[in-house]
């Protein structure tokens, strides 16, 4: 270890320099030496010390705020800080400050010796980690997002080149197309991946809801602010922020989060108190931003600052050859989640989702998937079992209106035309449902 | 290393058979001539009366005075207890690849620690620390090796685990002859 590791000693008495160069040196440290904050903030800037010992009392900046300066210069380095007198406040403050230790001149022999290699073997296990995080990296794979086609394996691709940078990603396609998981692929992938991917479903919350969420708020800041409370880009500091459904964010939050991206600081809803934070942003969308700017729905300067890499998810009727791998995947995983044995799909069954136009996506063939799992015979999914009715077998040439219009029958039937259960499985309030019926003239066969 | 020489400078009224024997494992070990002065500096200018102790870095820059010749490697011995500015106290001490180093058998002595008398004890310590003095000055660093006498040792205990002796790698390091 002793000639690896780099000691830079801060003092302003020549005498505590020369002896401690003498003493580290004899150890066999490169050791550097600086009388003054100043000098040791100027040594920092050109190179990295490993443990930087410092005195508490110099004149001009002393032991404590060079050490502050020192963490804002992103340092890694092991400060250790010395004084000629035992003082519990200083101590505490240097510890709180994040200092590795503390030490009272002059200092038992044995003492240094334990302080320095405790700090040596604190460097080790850092770059340890270092290294076995870099191994887990190049390990990473994507194995959640399931394709062999051409489509896909250019999406991964993508994905591979966007995840070491660290730009803005706008993530497009339908919905269920799995815009989520391209998110959590770029961000597992990435630098960023021991820190938090911190997702934010933009278009489930109000404006206001949205605002305290993102960025946070003060206790006491609106009707029911009991507590602080740290926003999601605040939790996000070192990894990566996910906003989902972006396009509905509105024209005031468009503004916020744009001053938000350009300067990577923010203030808590309530509070006063400039917050940094680290963060690397991913959008998701399904509708066409660029069509939304052009009507003056969503700010161009936004646009233009997320829509760094656009990554287009094409929808699963562009890439049928990838429904088997996708069955399979989905087979395995919920048969190992319902603790059953592995099944299998019959051919009859596998070809009509080939031939199935899925306007649902990859989340419409996964629902199928379990439900098949669930009524079937525990050996195979049949054609039966998949929940494909007479009429519904292309929808490439149906209109919105009559694929719901089917939809809703078909949930009604199924529940005895039971309104308050079938409202329940659409997700829409009674009322709504009403409304349908009536709109599509709908009839219980039982009337 | 040919060209050098090993000067004992005797601050400690150390008797002449006691300091003939250090110099014989002195020159043994490194394989050079070693001379011994008498010095009768009055050590009381280098006395710290809060510490009770004798400033070591003051003595080594007044032993520089000695060095009137450069090939001369010069370790002052001395019987007082020795600090450093950030040190509690010192055995010795000798800047790396210099000419000057000091060492002291106050905290050698067994009585220090409640333990009987014992000078052969000490003599072998003494010729320790010495030894491992003039190594830095020679530009050895501390050795991991346990029986090198270039181990750290920051308690007495530490040097009586250790040999009188470099190690093969240190010897090799510092251009001493096998």
């Amino acid at each position: 270890m002793p000639g690896k590791i780099s000691i830079l000693i801060v003092d302003d008495e020549e005498s505590v320099r020369d002896s401690l160069y003498n003493w580290f040196i004899e150890d066999g440290y490169e050791v550097e030496c600086a009388e003054n904050a100043k000098q040791a903030l100027s040594i920092l800037e050109s190179r990295n010390m490993d443990i930087i010992l410092a005195d508490i009392k110099m004149p001009g900046m002393d032991g404590l705020e060079m050490h502050r300066r020192i963490r804002s210069l992103n340092k890694d380095s092991i400060v250790i800080i010395m004084t000629a007198f035992a003082a519990v406040d200083t101590a505490v403050q240097a510890l709180k400050d994040g200092a590795f230790d503390y030490i009272t001149k002059p200092f038992d022999p044995d003492d240094l010796s334990h302080l320095i290699r405790n700090a040596s073997s604190q460097i080790s296990l850092k770059e340890e980690n270092k290294a076995l995080r870099n191994k887990l990296i190049s390990l990473e794979n994507v194995e959640d997002l399931i394709g062999s086609s051409e489509a896909m394996i250019g999406v991964l691709k993508e994905v591979e080149r966007v995840a070491q940078s660290n730009s803005p990603v706008i993530i497009s396609g339908e919905s269920g197309t799995g815009k989520e998981l391209i998110a959590r692929a770029i961000h597992s992938n990435s630098k960023r991946k021991f820190s938090p991917l911190v997702s934010v479903h933009c278009g489930a919350l109000t404006e206001s809801l949205l605002e305290s969420e993102l960025f946070g708020h003060e206790k006491g800041a609106f009707t029911g602010a009991m507590y602080n409370r740290k926003g999601r880009f605040e939790m996000a500091d070192g990894g990566t922020i996910f906003l989902d459904e972006i396009a509905t964010i509105s024209p005031k939050m468009q503004i916020e989060l744009l001053r938000v991206l350009e300067t990577k600081t923010f203030i808590r809803v309530g509070g006063n108190k400039e917050i940094t934070s680290d963060f690397r942003v991913i959008c998701a969308t399904n509708k066409n931003l660029k069509l939304m700017v052009d009507d003056g729905l969503f700010r161009e300067d936004l646009f233009y600052r997320l829509n760094v890499v656009n990554i287009r998810i094409p929808p699963l009727r562009e890439r049928a050859e990838d429904i088997p791998l996708l069955v399979d995947h989905f087979i395995k995983k919920y048969c190992t989640s319902m603790s059953r044995n592995i099944m299998r799909i019959d051919k009859a069954a596998l070809k009509r989702l080939e031939q199935y136009d899925f306007p649902g996506n990859v989340r419409e063939l996964e629902n199928m998937i379990e439900r098949a799992i669930v009524v079937g015979n525990e050996k195979e999914i049949r054609l039966r079992d998949l929940p494909f009715e007479k009429g519904m077998s292309t929808h490439s040439f149906q209109s919105l209106e009559d694929l719901e219009k089917q939809y809703i029958l078909q949930v009604l039937n199924k529940h005895d035309w039971n309104i308050s259960q079938s409202a329940k499985v659409i997700k829409v309030d009674r009322a709504t449902l009403y409304n349908k019926i009536k709109k599509y003239e709908l009839q219980s066969p039982k009337k | 290393m040919a060209e050098q020489e090993i000067l004992i400078i005797n601050h400690g009224n150390f008797e002449k058979e006691f300091l003939g024997t250090i110099a014989d494992g002195i020159a043994k070990e490194f394989h050079l001539p070693v001379s011994i002065k008498e010095s009768h500096m009055d050590l009381s200018e280098y006395y710290d009366p809060i510490r009770r102790q004798y400033n070591g870095n003051q003595l080594m820059k007044d032993l520089d005075s000695w060095s009137t010749l450069k090939q001369y490697k010069i370790i002052g011995l001395f019987r007082v207890d020795l600090f450093n500015p950030i040190l509690t106290y010192i055995f010795g001490q000798a800047a790396l690849n210099g000419n000057i180093g000091v060492a002291s058998m106050y905290r050698l002595r067994n009585e220090q620690y409640g333990m009987p008398k014992d000078n052969d004890l000490l003599l072998e310590r003494f010729q320790k620390v010495i030894i491992h003095e003039l190594g830095h000055m020679f530009g050895l660093v501390h050795c991991h090796i346990p029986p090198c006498v270039m181990r750290s040792s920051t308690y007495v205990e530490d040097i009586d685990q250790k040999s009188t002796h470099l190690c093969s790698k240190c010897r090799q390091e510092a251009g001493i002859l096998q």
